[in-house]
């Protein structure tokens, strides 16, 4: 029983570690390329869930138009994440194109871009609360929720779904960034900001890259996050946001390993901590253990302490 | 007689708002209004001692007021008023006038207490890093108040309205107000005397470059420590007369949003700028009360307003500079103690 009973909490743990770790990269992409807390990336993961449930309304005919296209529910889901994807990736463009990129070519000091990121993400939320409103709204079952069970360990299509995606996407992640160009021009902008233009690199490309990619993947953890639990609110992305950036500090920031190391690790805090403890100490210690870890090592699991040269 | 002229100045200025409160000359909103500026004001300058002139990164200032307020409340309302959680009230109600700065301060020492979370893992841990353990602690304090659900837990606490009116029954005056307008005034002074001080002076130096500051004699960690402990004690100050100004708080308050806020108005004034600081405070909590009929679409327009200042004047209004910087005549009154002549560029 207590076997089953660990392998049923693993499930879920690796279901919320999926989550944290695919937000959690989108901090470490942009930290890695630019040393920038984005404190607007948890906001762009609500952003992510909301327009795919507007890309899923529309396409199911529930919205603005009645469309019949009768595409099978699959193909809808399908449709809407690529498209989602896409549209979410231009907003963190755009957010890095008018807020970010003026300071930076100013030579703001990071802490001015940093408090500027975090006002993008009270804009987010709260011009999404302004715009459409302070009432839930209910995601679309797209793939339909069927429950397996393995002895009596039960476990849903959407979580192994969220799983695999989310090692997927770390399969993606880690050949875009050590086996192309352009990971290798990611690389070399947060090892020499100085000497990267002088090789020819162009690094607002780069660097737009970096945000459309680390946006695409919060839109994922979105459109995933909303199907896995189908409730919408503008203020969805502030607390799993911080939560996921705590994560990506612990596996060491900047790292992708480390996103993913710390997110699971994140999520298996959380959930057993839910398992065996009242819920309601579930932050507690989860933000405890995090200020013991950060004390004893305080560059996380895969960071390198930067040397600095008197 | 010219160095006194500031404190003369703001001691006309405050009996002359206590006169206003009393005689009811301003409604109960514009004194709420007052109030508010001068807690934010307590708030933004103690956040600019750690965020500005020793250039880490706090995001979790409301904790420490958390502590602050809570640990004063429930001194207050265990000493002084019979309630349904303490019983009878254990010293007489009357004594309350003379213990109130009493409560404070040991809420202030409190929310010290709770800065050496932060301080100690500060020797080691720098920027970025150090940010999350604010960012923890802040969480840290929150869920731990919501969990204790003898005082309430997340439901809040209340029954502070009862020690103030038990203040008010003794001598009729805005208590809080006053203890506020002591509070702001001690704040400004001890920071403005403190990092203009050789001693202080420390605190820039870590900020500039720790190393150097480490090999030029600054023992780095007793200065992380007295900063984080003052900042973060004064916060806890300012959060005891927050409570008591509403007369009931509860966990949901001091969130991040709180913090944020704090920070915003650190930063809007200008890190390193106490003057800055003050102005913010004041401007940022009638910009906030001015758009109160936007509701929602404040919370929009006040960060649109944020990035478009930081897109034009990145600094802050004053940056590293203080009035008497941007106004040289007001040098003569406003520079500390009788250093003339030793122009320090900070």
């Amino acid at each position: 029983m207590i076997v089953e009973t660990f392998f049923q909490n693993l499930l879920n743990a690796l279901q919320w570690g999926s989550f944290y770790a695919l937000i959690a990269l989108g901090y470490t992409l942009v930290y890695g390329v630019l040393l920038l807390i984005n404190f607007a990336h948890g906001d762009i993961f609500m952003v992510g869930a909301y327009i795919g449930f507007f890309i899923a309304a529309l396409l199911l005919g529930q919205y603005i138009a009645p469309l019949s296209l009768n595409l099978p529910p699959v193909a809808v889901f399908l449709v809407m994440l690529v498209l989602t994807m896409v549209l979410t990736a231009f907003v963190g463009v755009t957010i890095e194109r008018v807020a970010y990129r003026p300071l930076r070519r100013k030579g703001a000091s990071r802490l001015y871009v940093v408090i500027t990121a975090l006002m993008c993400g009270l804009i987010l939320e709260n011009g999404n609360l302004a715009l459409l409103g302070a009432n839930r709204r209910n995601f679309p079952e797209l793939i339909p929720n069927t429950v397996h069970s393995f002895g009596s360990v039960m476990f849903s299509n959407v979580k192994v779904i969220v799983i695999v995606a989310t090692i997927l996407v770390f399969l993606l992640l880690e050949t875009i960034v050590r086996r192309t160009k352009l990971g290798m021009a990611m690389r070399a902008i947060s090892y020499d900001r100085m000497a990267v233009p002088l090789m020819g690199i162009p690094v607002d490309t780069v660097i737009v890259f970096t945000f459309a990619l680390g946006s695409s993947m919060a839109a994922l953890a979105g459109v995933l996050f909303a199907t896995a639990y189908p409730v919408l609110e503008p203020y969805m992305g502030a607390l799993v946001g911080w939560k996921a950036f705590i994560a990506a500090v612990i596996g060491g920031i900047g790292e992708i390993r480390g996103a993913f190391a710390g997110g699971f690790l994140l999520g298996f805090v959380e959930i057993f901590v839910a398992a065996f403890f009242p819920s309601t100490l579930r932050d507690l210690i989860a933000f405890t253990i995090l200020l013991v870890f950060l004390s004893v090592k305080p560059t996380g699991i895969f960071g390198v302490a930067r040397a600095t040269k008197i | 007689m010219r160095r006194f002229t500031p404190l003369v100045a703001y001691v006309v200025l405050c009996s002359l708002s206590v006169a206003a409160a009393k005689g009811s000359w301003i409604n109960a909103y514009i004194q709420l209004i007052i109030m508010f500026i001068g807690i934010n004001i307590v708030l933004s300058s103690s956040l600019n001692l750690v965020n500005g002139y020793m250039g880490e990164f706090s995001v979790g200032h409301a904790g420490f007021m958390a502590v602050g307020a809570y640990i004063t409340s429930i001194l207050n309302v265990w000493l002084f008023t019979s309630s349904s959680i303490f019983g009878a009230p254990a010293l007489s109600p009357s004594s309350a006038i003379f213990l109130f700065p009493v409560t404070l301060l040991i809420g202030g020492m409190g929310a010290a207490l709770a800065g050496l979370l932060v301080a100690i893992p500060s020797f080691r841990t720098r920027g970025d890093y150090l940010a999350i353990i604010t960012l923890a602690v802040n969480y840290i304090v929150k869920s731990s108040i919501e969990n204790i659900q003898v005082i309430g837990g997340a439901r809040g606490f209340m029954g502070m309205r009862n020690v103030v009116n038990s203040m008010q029954d003794v001598v009729n005056l805005p208590w809080i107000m006053i203890w506020i307008f002591v509070a702001v005034g001690l704040t400004v002074w001890v920071i403005h005397r403190f990092v203009n001080s050789t001693y202080g002076k420390g605190i820039v130096a870590i900020r500039d470059d720790e190393i150097a500051a480490e090999i030029m004699s600054v023992d780095t960690r007793r200065m992380k420590m007295i900063a984080f402990m003052l900042s973060s004690g004064m916060a806890g100050v300012a959060g005891g007369l927050f409570a008591h100004i509403l007369g009931y708080i509860n966990p949901g308050t001091f969130t991040i949003m709180k913090s944020t806020e704090i920070m915003v108005m650190v930063y809007l004034g200008g890190m390193g700028s106490l003057s800055g600081s003050v102005l913010s405070a004041i401007g940022f909590t009638l910009i906030l009360e001015m758009f109160r009929p936007l509701q929602v679409a404040k919370w929009v327009v006040i960060p649109l307003l944020l990035i478009l200042l930081m897109l034009f004047r990145t600094e802050g209004l004053l940056g590293n500079r203080e009035l008497s910087d941007v106004f040289p005549r007001l040098r003569r009154i406003y520079s500390p103690g009788q250093k003339a002549g030793i122009n320090v560029p900070s």
